[in-house]
């Protein structure tokens, strides 16, 4: 195998995953780019999540090699995985909150694991990253349960920055905001995304995330990806691919885009 | 002076530091230790050349923290090429938010404690109201339910009374032999001393017919079961699956709580009956093995001993018992809202609550048969 490129934060090479008979990934190929926005699309059942889980080390696939900066999870031993693990972020689409512990201690947790820090840097860390998503500061001393949808969410990327991660893995993002929260969550990542400098890889279904924020697409089809430029993939011929941008759902976003903008 | 993080060099009153190495998280506790290290005398302006530095948002933090620490000593702080990105960020995000954040409030021993006080007393009244609502629900399912066979649900009853009856068959078994043990053994060594060896037999069939082997049954199935109807229905409280059926125009008081308090009432008794059987034949074998009192000599010390009442003192309770348990089980899984730590709790507070209640209720009706004279 070649040299590992210093220029992907993510490269995903040939991985295999099998369910007893089933195929999910037959030889699936993603390479994510340093400092890019990539966005991964396909069916339900796609092995969308599966591939997530495959890149965060959580399982094994039965073939191929997955490099998460540079390191391939799947020959690491424990200890240097967990080392591993603490170098990259992950928001779950449910948030995934500890539902014991409030938004402050949920974003300190990852902290109080893997460093040894003065208690105000802690205290200072924790309400950084909380204002940094937008919460209001008398958030911190709430319990998941006190908050709403959208609350969740902006709590659950505090967290998943607990560390200043460089690389930061997001599983529908915007599922279940509505349009509103939605756009002003992807302005959240867009920000988030340029002040610090991070590479975002995020699963996600909502067109309108792809248009605004993903540079680059990856869809998850026949058992493999196809990957492009966010212009570009909008013309694939695939049947899939083609069904999802040129879809009536699409056709009317694509109209609606078209009325706003007078064109 | 060079250190790990800081690279010094004084100019007049200007100290020039260069950053290198990780400015981030892991490092705070080393660089800080380093920082404090510093010679600040003389000094009046620090400048920062964040050079080849690696610097994060702690990282950005850290500068933040040490500029108001320099700041307080009267050391201003510039930059020798652009302040590090990220450094905005963190200024913007609290120093702003100190701005709008109220000053903080230095609340009052006494205060909290009028205050905690008064919470759990509301706290408590507000159950109790919760209970008493519960009893009263239970009470209209259970009028709704039987005017008709399919509202019963009989299915779901029958499943309750396996779960709760059948499968705990086995360990109510032993626990009942191990009881007849104790018993035996413990008024054998006491009663040899007289020799009223035959009374051992009263104690064992009085023994576990009236009291020992509903109560140990019932104080089995509080733990065993109790917390399964808590923890069940309390996971299905999380889950939303309680508002799904509600919203289906369903009354989770009939297709939740009241299977399962019947199932229980039905299962209980059933069981207290194999505990007794089980009781009496390992006070059978006991008797033989210890005393080497024939059987037959057993059976006829047993007949004797035992009034026409015993056996249905003890049978009687089990209903009470179970349903005990299981309003206990029920009402709490119905509580649990929010988080998982709730449902933690709670299910610990209905076994907790059953056994006191069934201790509670078998205190009354030692009473209460006192008073019968029975």
């Amino acid at each position: 195998m070649a040299a590992p490129d210093t220029d992907l934060a993510v490269d995903v090479r040939g991985i295999v995953n099998r369910f007893g008979r089933q195929v999910v990934h037959d030889g699936l190929d993603m390479q994510v780019r340093r400092g890019e926005v990539f966005g991964i699309l396909g069916g339900s059942g796609s092995g969308k999540s599966v591939l997530l889980r495959t890149i965060l080390g959580l399982r094994h696939p039965q073939e191929g090699s997955v490099l998460v900066e540079g390191v391939d999870m799947s020959t690491l031993g424990p200890a240097e995985l967990r080392a591993a693990k603490a170098r990259y972020g992950v928001t779950f689409q449910h948030g995934a909150l500890y539902s014991g512990l409030t938004v402050r201690e949920n974003i300190q947790l990852p902290m109080l694991e893997h460093l040894r820090l003065p208690k105000d840097a802690l205290e200072d860390l924790a309400r950084l990253k909380i204002s940094l998503v937008g919460l209001p500061p008398d958030a911190a001393n709430k319990y998941p349960s006190q908050l709403s949808g959208g609350m969740v969410k902006r709590a659950a990327l505090a967290r998943s920055l607990a560390l200043d991660p460089r690389l930061l893995f997001l599983d529908e993002p915007t599922s279940g905001l509505d349009p509103i929260s939605a756009a002003a969550f992807d302005e959240l990542i867009a920000y988030l995304q340029q002040e610090l400098q991070l590479t975002v890889v995020m699963i996600t279904h909502d067109l309108d995330t792809i248009f605004r924020i993903c540079e680059r697409v990856g869809v998850i089809v026949d058992r493999k990806m196809i990957v492009d430029d966010r212009e570009k993939i909008v013309d694939n011929p695939h049947p899939w691919i083609r069904s999802y941008f040129h879809g009536t759902r699409a056709q009317r976003f694509g109209s609606m885009e078209a009325a706003t903008h007078g064109t | 002076m060079a250190g790990a993080f800081i690279e010094s060099r004084r100019e007049g009153e200007v100290l020039e530091w260069r950053l290198r190495g990780e400015w981030r998280a892991i490092n705070i506790p080393a660089i800080q230790a380093e920082q404090q290290g510093m010679d600040l005398a003389g000094a009046r302006e620090v400048r920062i050349a964040t050079g080849e530095a690696d610097i994060d948002l702690a990282g950005c933090w850290l500068l933040n923290h040490i500029g108001h620490e320099l700041e307080k000593a009267s050391v201003a702080l510039t930059w020798a090429d652009a302040e590090p990105r990220g450094l905005h960020v963190v200024r913007e995000a609290l120093d702003l938010e100190a701005e709008a954040r109220p000053p903080a409030m230095q609340p009052d021993p006494l205060a909290v404690a009028m205050e905690k006080l008064g919470r759990t007393t509301v706290e408590r009244v507000e159950e109790l109201r919760d209970g008493v609502t519960f009893v009263g629900r239970i009470a209209g399912a259970w009028s709704g339910a039987f005017t008709s066979w399919r509202r019963l649900r009989p299915i779901s009853i029958a499943r309750h009374v396996y779960d709760t009856g059948i499968t705990a068959i086995p360990i109510v078994a032993l626990i009942a032999f191990l009881i007849t043990v104790i018993i035996a053994y413990l008024s054998a060594s006491q009663l040899r001393n007289y020799g009223a060896d035959i009374y051992v037999v009263d104690l064992i069939t009085v023994g576990v017919l009236r009291e020992l082997g509903v109560l140990l049954t019932a104080i089995i199935v509080a733990g065993r079961t109790g917390s399964a109807f808590a923890a069940e229905i309390g996971s299905m409280k999380l889950n939303e699956e309680v508002d799904a059926l509600d919203a289906t125009g369903v009354d989770p008081t009939e297709t939740l709580v009241l299977p399962r308090v019947l199932g229980l009432v039905i299962a209980l008794p059933l069981l207290t009956f194999i505990a007794d059987i089980i009781g009496l034949m390992g006070g059978a074998l006991l008797c033989l093995s210890l005393l080497d009192m024939p059987l037959q000599q057993f059976i006829n010390r047993a007949q004797e001993a035992i009034a026409p009442t015993t056996f249905w003192v003890g049978i009687i309770k089990a209903p009470v018992f179970a349903l005990l348990i299981a309003m206990a089980g029920t009402f709490r899984g119905m509580q649990v809202r929010g988080s998982a730590r709730e449902l933690g709790r709670l299910t610990t507070v209905a076994v907790v609550q059953s056994i006191f209640l069934v201790l509670l209720a078998d205190a009354l009706f030692a009473i209460l048969f006192m008073e019968l004279d029975i």
